[in-house]
């Protein structure tokens, strides 16, 4: 794996300069209905082969996190936000 | 091998000798030399000893390309003699002989190839060593003392060389220094891109060098540094990653990354099959125009060449020109004798025969004879056609195979072209050109052109140039299409005279031979693929430069199969290869010391690792420390800790969804013990959380943890949207913790702060100065007993520790903190927790607080555990036997394991042997009796729920 992500701070960097945090999903406002759904809400990840909404974090710069969307079977990066400018995801993706 | 009079393009300096040892023999040499080219010229010809059966070696490809010339400099093995340039007192060393490289015992191992039939043969090492298995260490032993190709000093000391990493982003990468590869850098650079231009050998310029074109190059090259062109010299691409591709330059590894990629990667020429064919002597024919032009060598005093198309004909002439006696061409085409060349040998004398190829090599320690005959398709020498010539050197030219390995990395792929019999790049990734003769246009005004082309094109993909250098573009892509591509002739798989004897190697790096490549298809391996797995055919250090088409070719005979049918191998880097250690770069184990870490060692400190962490263990008696604290007073550095301030109007509100228990409620200048939970309710860290006004919180963590910490604070902070900032103070502040019955006493004589138990109670916190330096006084008591944690500027850390040192505190490290907190049951996070641990188990219910309204982190996942008992607990024991069992020893419930030691030490207050342990739910009570297996034996511990020492924790509060 090997491509350039862009801090919203820092400019463009190599990707080994940041550290990945997941995909991002909004953790719920109130607690799921049933164990099953807090379970998949802890531990599920919907691990798409395309372009998905992610974390990241700046970790060997300026320490931020942001967001990006990312093509998983391409690495190309579409965007990166500081969260407070992130475009609204798709309702499956936020 | 004598040196001719001054070439008009040699790159050797006659003004500058220098010398350097080989085997420790002085050898001498010019500025510009190869270690190659000063050793062929001090009279040698042996340059190492082939990988399997040990025979000896010449050059081959006289560009640093091959497995012949690879030999030891200054204690670094796998060096190509033949691509690093002299430099004065280098120690170079032969490999893979013994004793000698004259003499080298291992050759045996060739010779019982001839007498004993199967032995080294392919897959000698899968059939005659699995039996007996015992045996197997013993063989291996051998073996790699057989195999292999240069030792690795054993010391790092030895191994001193050392890479560093370079990051280089640019437009467009041209991968390549002959006329395609500068003439794409020109033109993109003039078209205003940013350009790098890398290129194996000491200076651009490419084959054109040594074959008539070095003044254009030379100016070509320096249009190109012009142009603003980065050349990057002596620096080997050495694969393509998704764009990024690695470059190996001496001590520097350029880790380019470009938007565009041009591969001018060229074509590499074969050799011949033929018995013998690796015979010192036998050198490639653009090997042997190079040692005469660069190096202005004689490569033979008398020479044969053999080819099959026109290289070997401008190689007879330039060979010719140089002064070396050519004897004859033997050249494979039918219409050889209408070449255009033609005419000019049959003026230099040069008798031409068509139609004709090597069937074999004679010589003893190197080429004495060439045998050439007319052959059958199948390489055959037809009867009556033999004829044996005088020579010693033979130069030979088995076409070129594309160098497309970084093509194919890139996700390009490689196709046959029945109609040439060429194998060309077929349709490239986006992003990556190719120019010159990698792509087909080995032709030089062709390549130049071709260059022209990638050049532009990828500048205009870049947004440079404009509409009239794009209608130029199409213009100039006619004129290239125009040009078709020449047919190339291919020589026979196995070119033979019929008699016995004599190695016809397909692979020189592998010593894999034409009879490996049949014995491996008659097996079953007859795909490229097996074939090559089976055999190592172009696995060697070359990566299969020199055997690729050879490899073909002989699998094609063996299984009747087309060419292009067989295909070639897939493509995988590294493309030219490399030092482990060149890719590891500069040894970087970051090491984290504290601001006082001096004073620890000057005290004489065990200092070990602790997470990044270097820190003080103790100071030569951990017991006599821990026992110090409990009597007198101690002095520990825990300025490790993580240290984050939390600030803003939402800061409480920030810390109440983190932790499960309430921050928000603290008062001012109090303190609060915390565990973080992640969302499935597990331990990840815990410390101290300390308000210091109304939108101000000091929060600690654990040493190990800090990092993560603030990573996860300031996500949850980017997520959230609360009015609320974050600072990371741990390398800026240090902290000690001054603890023991005389720790008040002591610090009273220090800070003018009323330290009475009613002024400043446990968990209280205030600003003071001590010793005249500002502090932050936390009054916790980690180890049990009244203690400070004291807070500074780390700048003051080492004034900080003298002045309280100088006042009695006596110093305890790492390890007596550990007996002390578990005296107390206070849990190390990652030592008595794990990934599954959750405040009910770890005994931390209290901490809990599910009345609170924040949705806090962990929360959903606790209410559903809260619902459940815990199958297992974490709780005290002690041992009645004294025996203190090995941490992560096992806890048998009915002879089962049913859960595990986590921390055990001597007390040394107590004088019993005390610990921790997961145990089931059931025996989490007070005497419980519970059984700890422990290397081999089992035997009974005690349950205790309540701290060891001071369980209602009247000494700590006091």
């Amino acid at each position: 794996m090997s491509f350039l992500l862009t801090c919203p701070n820092c400019g463009v960097r190599e990707v080994t300069d940041f550290g990945y945090g997941g995909e991002s999903s909004k953790r719920p406002a109130e607690r799921p209905a049933s164990l099953r759904e807090l379970s998949a809400y802890n531990y599920f990840r919907r691990n798409v082969a395309g372009v998905q909404r992610e974390w990241w974090v700046h970790r060997s710069g300026c320490r931020a996190w942001f967001l990006a969307e990312r093509d998983t079977t391409t690495n190309a990066v579409l965007w990166t936000v500081l969260p407070a400018d992130a475009p609204r995801a798709d309702g499956a993706s936020s | 091998m004598r040196r001719l009079p001054p070439q008009p393009g040699e790159r050797i300096d006659r003004s500058a000798p220098l010398s350097f040892t080989f085997d420790g023999d002085a050898i001498e040499a010019f500025a510009g030399d190869t270690i190659a080219s000063a050793l062929l010229a001090s009279g040698r010809s042996v340059l190492s000893r082939s990988f399997k059966y040990h025979r000896p070696r010449g050059e081959l490809c006289g560009c640093g390309q091959c497995a012949s010339s690879l030999v030891t400099v200054d204690g670094a093995p796998g060096v190509r003699a033949c691509g690093r340039p002299v430099t004065a007192g280098m120690v170079v060393e032969h490999q893979n002989a013994w004793p000698s490289l004259r003499f080298d015992a291992m050759r045996a191992t060739d010779k019982l190839g001839g007498v004993g039939g199967t032995f080294l043969q392919v897959g000698f090492y899968y059939k005659t060593f699995i039996r007996p298995r015992r045996m197997w260490p013993v063989y291996e032993r051998v073996l790699r003392h057989a195999a292999g190709l240069g030792k690795l000093p054993n010391r790092q000391e030895q191994r001193a060389w050392r890479t560093e990493y370079r990051r280089r982003h640019c437009d467009v990468l041209v991968i390549g220094g002959g006329i395609a590869g500068l003439t794409a850098a020109v033109h993109a650079a003039q078209l205003g891109a940013d350009v790098v231009l890398c290129d194996d050998d000491v200076e651009p310029g490419g084959v054109q060098l040594a074959e008539g074109g070095h003044e254009r190059m030379r100016e070509l090259a320096a249009r190109a540094r012009t142009a603003g062109v980065e050349i990057l010299s002596g620096a080997s691409a050495l694969g393509y990653f998704d764009g990024l591709v690695p470059v190996w330059q001496g001590d520097t590894l350029h880790q380019v990354r470009a938007r565009r990629h041009v591969a001018a990667t060229g074509a590499i020429e074969q050799p011949l099959v033929f018995p013998d064919n690796d015979l010192p002597g036998v050198m490639l024919a653009g090997g042997a125009r190079r040692l005469a032009a660069l190096y202005a060598l004689a490569p033979g005093a008398s020479a044969v060449v053999a080819s099959v198309d026109e290289r070997g004909v401008e190689a007879a002439l330039t060979l010719h020109a140089a002064g070396v006696r050519v004897a004859a061409v033997a050249d494979l085409r039918r219409d050889a004798a209408d070449c255009p060349a033609a005419g000019r040998l049959a003026e230099a004398g040069i008798p031409l025969h068509a139609e004709t190829t090597v069937v074999r090599a004679e010589g003893r320690r190197g080429v004495e004879r060439a045998v050439l005959a007319r052959v059958d398709r199948t390489g055959l020498a037809l009867p009556d056609s033999a004829q044996q010539l005088e020579c010693d050197l033979l130069a030979v030219s088995g076409g070129a195979v594309p160098a497309s390995s970084l093509l194919l990395q890139a996700g390009g792929r490689s196709r046959y072209d029945v109609a040439t019999g060429r194998f060309l790049p077929g349709e490239l990734p986006e992003g990556v050109h190719a120019a010159g003769a990698v792509a087909g246009h080995d032709e030089l005004g062709a390549a130049e052109l071709s260059g022209e082309l990638a050049g532009i094109e990828a500048a205009l993909a870049l947004g440079f140039g404009g509409e009239a250098v794009r209608r130029e573009l199409a213009e100039r892509r006619a004129r290239l299409e125009a040009r078709p591509l020449t047919p190339c002739a291919a020589p026979p798989a196995h070119a033979r005279d019929g008699r016995r004897g004599g190695k016809a190697f397909v692979d020189l790096d592998e010593d894999v031979t034409v009879k490996d490549v049949e014995q491996a298809v008659a097996e079953g391996y007859d795909s490229i693929e097996l074939s090559k797995r089976y055999t190592t055919a172009t696995m060697g250090p070359s990566q299969g430069r020199f055997s690729q088409l050879p490899a073909v070719r002989a699998l094609a005979a063996a299984t009747g199969m087309p060419v292009g049918e067989i295909g070639l191998t897939t493509a995988r880097p590294p493309w030219t290869t490399v030092a482990l250690g060149v890719l590891a770069g500069r040894p970087f184990e970051p090491a984290k010391r504290s601001s006082i870490h001096a004073r620890h060692r000057a005290l004489g400190a065990t200092v070990k690792w602790a997470g990044d962490w270097r820190r003080a263990y103790d100071y030569g008696d951990a017991a006599a420390e821990a026992l110090a604290v409990q009597t007198t007073v101690g002095l520990i550095d825990v300025s490790t800790l993580g240290k984050l301030i939390v600030r803003g109007p939402d800061a409480g509100e920030l810390l109440d969804r983190l932790y499960p228990n309430t921050m928000s409620s603290i008062k001012p200048g109090r303190i609060r013990y915390g565990v973080l939970l992640s969302d499935a309710g597990r331990i990840t860290d815990d410390g101290t959380v300390c308000r210091l006004d109304d939108e101000t919180f000091y929060v600690t963590t654990t040493s190990s943890g800090a990092a993560a910490v603030e990573q996860w604070f300031s996500w949850w902070l980017a997520d959230w949207d609360l009015d609320a900032h974050l600072t990371d103070v741990t390398q800026g502040v240090s902290a000690l913790n001054l603890a023991g019955p005389e720790a008040r006493a002591l610090l009273g004589r220090l800070t003018e702060l009323d330290l009475s138990n009613e002024a400043f109670p446990y968990l209280d916190a205030q600003h003071t100065t001590v010793a005249g330096i500002p502090c932050l006084l936390l009054r916790i008591g980690f180890v049990g007993e009244v203690g400070y944690e004291i807070h500074c500027a780390s700048a003051h850390g080492e004034r900080l520790w003298d002045a309280l040192a100088a006042e009695g505190a006596r110093p305890f490290g790492l390890e007596p903190q550990r007996i002390l907190r578990l005296q107390k049951q206070h849990i190390l996070v990652g030592q008595d927790t794990d990934s599954e641990s959750t405040p009910y188990g770890a005994a931390l219910s209290w901490i809990v607080k599910l009345e609170k309204p924040q949705q806090f982190i962990g929360r959903w996942a606790l209410e559903h555990a809260a619902q459940r008992t815990a199958a297992t607990a974490l709780v005290g024991f002690t041992v009645p036997s004294g025996r203190v069992p090995t941490e992560g020893a096992v806890v048998l419930h009915d002879g089962k394991p049913a859960g595990q030691v986590t921390s055990a030490r001597r007390s040394p207050k107590l004088n019993q042997a005390i610990g921790m342990a997961w145990v089931p739910a059931a025996q989490a009570v007070d005497d419980a009796r519970i059984h700890i297996s422990d290397v081999g034996s089992t035997f009974e511990a005690r349950v205790t729920t309540k701290p060891f020492y001071d369980p209602e924790g009247a000494v700590l509060r006091s």
